[in-house]
């Protein structure tokens, strides 16, 4: 409901609210299935630091959405489209929960299994997103730093001008 | 809100007890939920609360940005760097096996290594971007 509101509001602050409240709910959603990490991620990003830098970017370019000068026909039909394709493809997920999905196959067997005396570390997850997945996660900060090197030469100059 | 008493001492209690926390969430993140990511984050968020209070020109005399911009590059070299380390001591690319004496304690060592280098990356990243974003407003006419 929140995403609802959130598609039709046209005050970007209360835009902004909704979308960490939707993040917040997301996070609650995540407890009750037991994705306690991911869970937590989600409230201190989603909730969090996104909201955070929403705002600053809200405070600089105003609260008011401007109103269409003519109604958005095509965008309509690309997210429609979009939308029909996303709702087709979950058609042919493998029903929630079956023990028989792909995803516990033989190597979520031998992460549960074997993580215990091969990194012995409690936290699977951890053991999985630092060790096994090692490479990965190197992928993810080397993302996140690029993303920050894009914002610096975008808007960073200002700020070094301002300080020399 | 500079002039707000109850404000301004509240967030200079809260802001170490949230570094803490943060480190917390790294230190345990091999025993409970949490990590490098969130607990990056949540280093950002105790200077994202002091700027509120104190204004952003304080917090960026204490934390410079260039020591936060130089923090997002270095979390990424140590992560990389543990990935070499592990390699010239005979292993693969970030197989902390061969980091310590027996492979437990390797692995032990090397993701708390490279779980410290997600940190320092997260938070440069997140404050930098932070700083960016809130120190332009002074700037417009």
């Amino acid at each position: 409901m929140a995403g609802v509101a959130l598609a039709r509001m046209r005050n970007l602050f209360t835009a902004v609210m909704l979308a960490g409240i939707y993040s917040l709910l997301c996070a609650g959603l995540f407890t009750v299935m037991d994705a306690v990490d991911v869970a937590f991620t989600e409230a201190a990003v989603g909730a969090g630091i996104s909201t955070i830098l929403f705002l600053a970017a809200l405070a600089l370019v105003g609260h008011r959405e401007k109103k269409p000068v003519r109604p958005a026909l095509l965008p309509l039909a690309v997210v429609t489209l979009t939308g029909a394709v996303l709702a087709w493809g979950t058609i042919d997920l493998p029903p929630y929960g079956d023990p028989s999905n792909p995803v516990h196959g033989p190597v979520a067997d031998h992460y549960l299994l074997e993580s215990g005396h091969e990194i012995g570390v409690p936290n699977i997850v951890t053991a999985v997103l630092a060790s096994y997945r090692g490479y990965d996660t190197m992928g993810e900060v080397a993302v996140v730093f690029t993303a920050v090197v894009g914002v610096l030469i975008l808007l960073g100059r200002r700020m070094r001008e301002d300080a020399g | 809100m500079r002039e707000d008493l109850v404000l301004r001492i509240a967030a200079k209690m809260m802001a170490p007890f949230i570094v803490v926390f943060g480190l917390y969430v790294h230190f345990h993140g091999d025993y409970g939920p949490g990590g490098g990511f969130q607990a990056g984050v949540i280093l950002t968020a105790a200077l994202v609360l002091l700027s509120l209070v104190f204004g952003l020109d304080a917090v960026r005399r204490v934390v410079p940005p260039a020591f936060v911009q130089a923090c997002a590059a270095l979390g990424l070299l140590l992560y990389a760097g543990v990935g070499f380390a592990s390699m010239a001591l005979g292993g693969s690319f970030l197989g902390y096996d061969v980091l310590a004496s027996d492979p437990e304690k390797g692995q032990h060592l090397g993701i708390l290594l490279v779980e410290a280098g997600v940190v320092v990356t997260v938070f440069g990243v997140m404050t930098s971007a932070f700083y960016v974003f809130a120190g332009r407003k002074r700037q417009a006419p």
